[in-house]
């Protein structure tokens, strides 16, 4: 075999071993994620009725052939509002996730690189933020700058932010200990190059179970506030709003509510059963023996 | 012949891949112990040697599984045992000493509870009885204080201690097996014998019978009755520890017996070097400590040279500032006084400060290949990083001097793109080596790289050394605690004791006696193949130590 055609060379035959090892359940989760996420992003074109469209009188209306999943508290389509929900909350979620890993992520490595007062400083700093319960933080912020998209992702973000730091920095930090980050600092490397190429590596697996984690918190995290009324404005709704906004129609005996709800349950199991298949895939490939 | 004790016939262990092949890792296994008798194990790593001592408690690692055969203690079947009846037979007639001793005990609670725990737990005695018979077991092991000792906690001994009361913990319930699994090999080569000495002398007193797990060949001859060589889960050799060891049969054997560490016949002699040839290293009366505050000094006074192409050894015991060295060299650390000069050149004492070319001089050889080589990057990236960063070449350049270069370390060229974990220990120390040399230095700093390697690997990384040293004309300064693998590659060595250096010039000078008590004291702890040796070496050790401390 020459070296320039090793399937571990080019992107495309390491993707393709990885999938050829898919398990089952992970095959489903990763289809069903796909599947939602193409819903998300054409809601507009799928959704039968608009969100906002009040179609009937009648509220919690069991599900008909014009309503496939009935209709809300004010007589709109459930199955439309859902779809736009899925919409807007995986929107929110993977901005903020993205965000508050970016930055989380470079934040705590560079702590863990520098050492020293640096280090004590930022850690100091992230653990006066961390003493803040984060939904007072949120309520006082958003109070006071007034809800929009933007004031919500940078509030949330910023609070995740904290958290992230502290795995990606302690992570770090136990690479940087290991005889490779040594022999590279001996070879007189930049700290950049030993952040993306010997720190980034070895933790990538375990900050991607953190972000599986975070984006279902965050899912939820939006869904509380929204809950308090502070977080995506009617008539525009995300799942959490509409678990709340239908709750009454427990009382009827009507499954409304229960739609949302399900729906948030179903994205993050995926999630994280696909987050643990990937996890366990690299560490299969590579066992760490130290 | 009295009856055996354990009788263990045609043992099978198998793993199984995901698609349910079968592999086996022991293969038809079978040996005999008596009463009061050692059995020895021995071969490399991967040989099954752990899987079979395992076995016979009737234990497997997880994903292993005992396929075929029988293991009879006293009669009993323990293959055919259930779980319950299996842990009640471990703590009581099959005790267990594992490798690491640090890592066995509970850092958080007292030796004597942990010592005492199996026979109190199980109800076969009271804690005061237990206690009273660890006492009397410290006092056999010949522990200082026996008395207080169990009072401590594990890290306020020593390692050699520990070891030693990891195997009264053993003791306690009066085992009828005793399995040792390499007790020795974490431990520096002058607490080995002692060891070495109490292990031989608690099994002699109580009538135990004991399989002793290990991959040094010289160690077992002071210790072994019989020898069980093995090689890849395979018997190869079965017999009584004279005839192997004066008469060994099978090839493999042989290897063994060539690689062990002992006292190599012929010294090397000094390369001629003209006396104004300029040193590569020079290191002039260096001190330093830890931190600048502190003023006890982890290297005192230090003078060396190197010159080219010569290989300069430097000996001594865990904590003697030996790696310290190496590491102020390479400017990882730096020195409190003092200068450290390249090719007459003084060198800044930081690695920040140092100029490319200064570096690429002076390349640094980590102890554990496996921790020293990043286990999410390839071999081609490992390799190919020194050359773009030294040498400025291209990717595409680099990638087919990594070929050249893995050629150059006799591995296969396809090995550059595998991950670390995927190749053998030795495979990963050649690596390492090629790490070092992708630089093209003047002069190589190998700290300890043989020592975590099995005898036979370890031997062809030294073999390898030689071949480079010859071909590019290196230096290197070759850091160990193994006195017998200095004597074979080095030219001189220096000997440290207490971060100062006690002892040194040229091999011949600094080993021939008369010589420094201390440089006396490692050589007097080299085993040598005949198995009356240890009782000589223990008294001359004890002599030694005694005038060493006055």
């Amino acid at each position: 075999m020459t070296p320039e055609t090793h399937p571990s060379q080019t992107w495309y035959g390491r993707w393709r071993t990885t999938m050829s090892e898919m398990t089952f359940s992970a095959a489903i989760c990763l289809g069903f994620l796909i599947i939602v996420f193409i819903i998300g992003i054409f809601a507009p074109w799928i959704a039968p009725y608009d969100e906002a469209q009040i179609l009937t009188n009648d509220s919690f209306m069991p599900p008909s052939a014009e309503m496939w999943l009935g209709s809300d508290y004010l007589g709109r389509d459930v199955l439309s509002r859902l779809i736009y929900g899925i919409r807007i909350t995986l929107f929110l979620a993977l901005t903020i996730s993205c965000l508050s890993f970016l930055s989380g992520v470079g934040l705590g490595f560079l702590a863990a690189v520098s050492g020293g007062r640096i280090d004590s400083w930022m850690s100091r700093f992230n653990d006066a933020m961390l003493s803040f319960p984060s939904l007072m933080l949120a309520l006082i912020v958003i109070n006071s700058l007034g809800s929009s998209f933007t004031v919500l992702i940078f509030t949330i973000a910023l609070i995740d932010l904290t958290r992230v730091y502290r795995v990606s920095r302690a992570l770090a930090v136990n690479v940087m200990v290991m005889d490779y980050v040594e022999a590279a600092v001996v070879r007189g490397e930049k700290k950049w190059w030993i952040i993306f190429h010997e720190v980034l590596p070895n933790t990538l697996i375990p900050l991607a179970a953190e972000f599986g984690i975070r984006f279902t918190y965050t899912i939820l995290f939006i869904s509380a506030l929204s809950f308090l009324g502070l977080g995506v404005q009617p008539p525009q709704s995300d799942l959490g709003v509409m678990v709340k906004e239908n709750m009454q129609a427990l009382l009827y005996g009507e499954y409304t509510t229960l739609y949302p709800a399900i729906m948030i349950a179903l994205i993050a199991v995926s999630m994280n059963i696909f987050v643990d298949w990937l996890l366990l895939q690299s560490s299969t490939k590579l066992p760490d023996e130290v | 012949m009295t009856k055996p004790l354990l009788k263990v016939r045609h043992l099978d262990v198998s793993v199984y891949d995901r698609k349910k092949n079968e592999t086996k890792i022991v293969d038809d296994i079978s040996f005999d112990v008596q009463p009061g008798k050692v059995i020895a194990l021995i071969g490399e790593s991967g040989s099954g040697k752990t899987t079979i001592s395992l076995g016979c408690m009737g234990y497997t690692r997880p994903g292993c599984y005992l396929t075929k055969g029988s293991v009879e203690l006293d009669g009993v079947n323990v293959l055919d045992l259930s779980v319950p009846e299996l842990q009640e037979l471990r703590g009581r007639d099959i005790t267990y000493v594992a490798q690491s001793a640090a890592a066995s005990f509970n850092s958080a609670m007292r030796i004597d509870a942990q010592v005492t725990e199996i026979p109190v737990i199980t109800g076969s005695m009271t804690r005061k009885d237990a206690l009273e018979k660890a006492v009397k077991l410290y006092k056999s092991l010949e522990l200082p204080d026996p008395e207080n000792i169990g009072k401590r906690y594990p890290h306020q001994v020593s390692g050699g201690q520990l070891q030693r009361l990891m195997a009264a913990m053993a003791m306690i319930s009066d085992p009828r097996l005793l399995i040792l699994d390499e007790p020795t090999t974490a431990l520096d080569v002058t607490t080995q014998i002692e060891v070495l000495y109490s292990f031989k002398k608690l099994i002699s007193d109580n009538n135990t019978a004991a399989i002793y797990v290990t991959h040094d060949l010289s160690l077992v001859a002071q210790i072994a009755d019989h020898i069980l060589v093995l090689k890849d889960g395979q018997m190869v050799e079965y017999g009584d520890t004279e005839q192997i060891i004066s008469n060994p049969r099978h090839e493999y054997t042989k290897a063994l017996m060539a690689a062990a560490h002992i006292m190599p016949d012929d010294i090397h002699a000094p390369s001629i070097i003209s006396a104004e040839a300029l040193p590569v290293i020079e290191v002039k009366s260096v001190s330093a400590a830890y931190s600048n505050s502190e003023t006890k000094n982890v290297l005192e006074d230090i003078n060396l040279k190197i010159n080219a192409g010569e290989t300069l050894g430097i000996i001594g015991e865990s904590g003697s500032g030996k790696t310290t060295l190496g590491r102020l060299i390479s400017g990882l650390m730096s020195a409190k006084s003092g200068s450290v000069l390249l090719n007459g050149q003084p060198l800044n004492p930081h690695v920040q400060q140092r100029s490319l070319d200064e570096l690429r001089q002076i390349q640094f050889v980590f102890q554990m290949a496996d921790v020293a080589l990043n286990p999410r990057q390839r071999i081609n990236k490992i390799l190919g990083r020194p050359m773009m960063f030294y040498r400025g070449l291209s990717k595409s350049e680099a990638t087919k001097e990594v070929a050249r270069l893995l050629e150059r370390v006799e591995l296969p060229t396809d090995f550059a793109w595998r991950f670390p974990p995927e190749l053998s220990g030795g495979q990963r120390q050649r690596v390492n080596l090629a790490r070092a040399l992708a630089a093209e230095p003047k002069i190589i700093i190998c700290d300890e790289i043989t020592s975590a390697l099995d005898t036979v690997v370890a031997q062809q990384i030294l073999d390898l050394l030689e071949n480079l040293q010859h071909e590019f004309g290196l230096s290197y300064m070759f850091i160990t605690h193994d006195i017998a693998t200095v004597a074979k590659i080095a030219e001189r060595i220096a000997v440290m004791r207490l971060g100062r250096i006690v002892s040194q010039g040229t091999v011949r000078d600094v080993l021939t006696p008369p010589c420094h008590d201390y440089t006396q004291l490692l050589l007097n702890s080299i085993p040598e193949m005949r198995t009356d040796w240890l009782d000589e070496a223990i008294v001359e050790r004890r002599a030694l130590v005694k005038a060493l401390n006055a």
